[in-house]
């Protein structure tokens, strides 16, 4: 019997399961390999070349040169990985987010600073449907 | 005897690391998020802890994908801060009590928690961040006031441990504190959350509501309370709010009744709800005991 993924509804969310954990492996352990400075220095020379040391699929290779933040994430990659990629454009947590909203560091600033996005309407994918409609 | 006096819940935002590692913790954006943790610091010093159980997580620093252990225990002599993608953290190593951790790591496997000893390890902002929230500025030639026993949580990878296999662990660890005969003063932290989503198009979610009564029920029904299904957190308190099932292994390792003496609240530090409480044991419940 399958599992029951009772958190597939909520909107503008990847939960990071085993399945997306499994597809997004290369990927993931490409990112952290960022943290350490060596490596950055290698990549940032270089970007093709250190990227052929992971096998990860074509689709990943494109969104992370290209660095297409929401992309990642749907071909599981994990926002504490993705993160780390973003860490050496210089672009941090928050501007990240700014990113992977379209809302810009700005506008994403001040919903932060105005107390966050409110969970109504936007707990469920049916909400967020519905004001696709309107 | 080693004994557990107290507990702190607390979030571990890398930002506001950052913000004391530059120095800029009295710019408006970050002076309420400080003032709330004024009275911790006082409360801290007070209670001359000699060993902090710290559980917290890593943050795909130290561990990557390759291995990720539901419950590591720091078993090493010391854990020093680890660069994150932009350098270590300017602050003291963290040093363990070895022999106390070592009592640990036997009595909760014999008690069935089947964690993995780490007898190499460095430690993230997840672990420092509440070090030096609750103990203020120290640079990397300073040493922290007390020793550190780490407990790293898998809150990655989905599924987290349970709430509540996370507040019988604490009580596991309850029964291996009071079973090491050295007389300890011993705080836990349970750190993380609250309300917070870094990721993808539902990022900045905050539940101001959802974290209040999260704080409320630790006191008054904290069994319940550590029931929470993992989707109420995701949906409620946001895809990173997982994290606050480490504040479960704080309050199982707790008394039952449990007396808050301190608490803070604040929106934001960068995408993250800060929240913070202080639970003390009552004390004449522990005397009758």
């Amino acid at each position: 019997m399958a599992l029951n993924k009772d958190y597939e509804d909520i909107p503008g969310t990847f939960v990071f399961d085993a399945d997306r954990g499994r597809e997004g492996y290369q990927l993931n352990q490409f990112c952290i390999s960022l943290r350490l400075k060596k490596n950055r220095d290698t990549f940032t020379a270089d970007e093709a070349t250190y990227l052929n040391s992971y096998s990860m699929t074509a689709e990943q290779r494109e969104a992370v040169l290209d660095r297409d933040w929401n992309r990642l994430l749907e071909l599981g990659g994990n926002i504490y990985y993705t993160s780390k990629l973003a860490a050496n454009d210089g672009i941090n947590f928050q501007q990240l987010a700014g990113l992977m909203t379209g809302m810009g560091n700005e506008a994403y600033r001040e919903m932060m600073v105005a107390g966050g996005r409110s969970p109504d309407g936007n707990r469920y994918q049916h909400e967020w449907d519905k004001k696709d409609k309107n | 005897m080693a004994r557990i006096t107290a507990g702190v819940g607390c979030s571990h935002v890398p930002a506001i690391g950052v913000a004391m590692d530059q120095g800029i913790t009295e710019q408006p954006y970050w002076e309420p998020v400080f003032d709330g943790f004024e009275k911790s610091r006082e409360w801290m010093k007070a209670q001359n802890a000699d060993v902090i159980f710290l559980v917290y997580n890593d943050h795909c620093t130290v561990f990557d994908a390759s291995c990720i252990p539901t419950f590591a225990l720091g078993c090493a002599p010391e854990f020093a801060p680890a660069d994150e993608g932009w350098g270590p953290r300017p602050v003291p190593v963290v040093k363990n009590h070895q022999v106390f951790a070592s009592h640990i790591a036997q009595s909760l496997i014999l008690d069935e928690f089947d964690i993995t000893i780490m007898n190499e390890m460095e430690v993230d902002h997840g672990l420092t961040v509440p070090m030096s929230v609750m103990f203020g500025d120290k640079g990397v030639d300073d040493e922290w006031p007390c020793l550190v026993i780490p407990l790293c949580v898998n809150v990655v990878q989905y599924p987290a441990p349970t709430g509540n296999r996370c507040y019988n662990l604490g009580k596991a660890i309850r029964r291996a504190v009071d079973s090491f005969d050295e007389d300890l003063n011993v705080v836990i932290f349970g750190t993380g959350g609250m309300s917070h989503q870094l990721q993808y198009k539902r990022a900045g979610l905050i539940n101001k509501e959802w974290d209040k009564q999260f704080l409320d029920r630790l006191t008054t029904d904290p069994v319940a309370l550590s029931k929470t299904p993992h989707v109420e957190y995701l949906r409620e308190a946001g895809s990173e709010g997982v994290e606050m099932v480490m504040w479960h292994v704080m309050r199982g390792a707790l008394d039952d009744a449990v007396e808050e003496v301190h608490r803070h609240y604040h929106v934001p530090a960068s995408n993250t709800a800060v929240g913070h409480i202080i639970l003390e044991n009552k004390k004449d419940q522990g005397e009758a005991k």
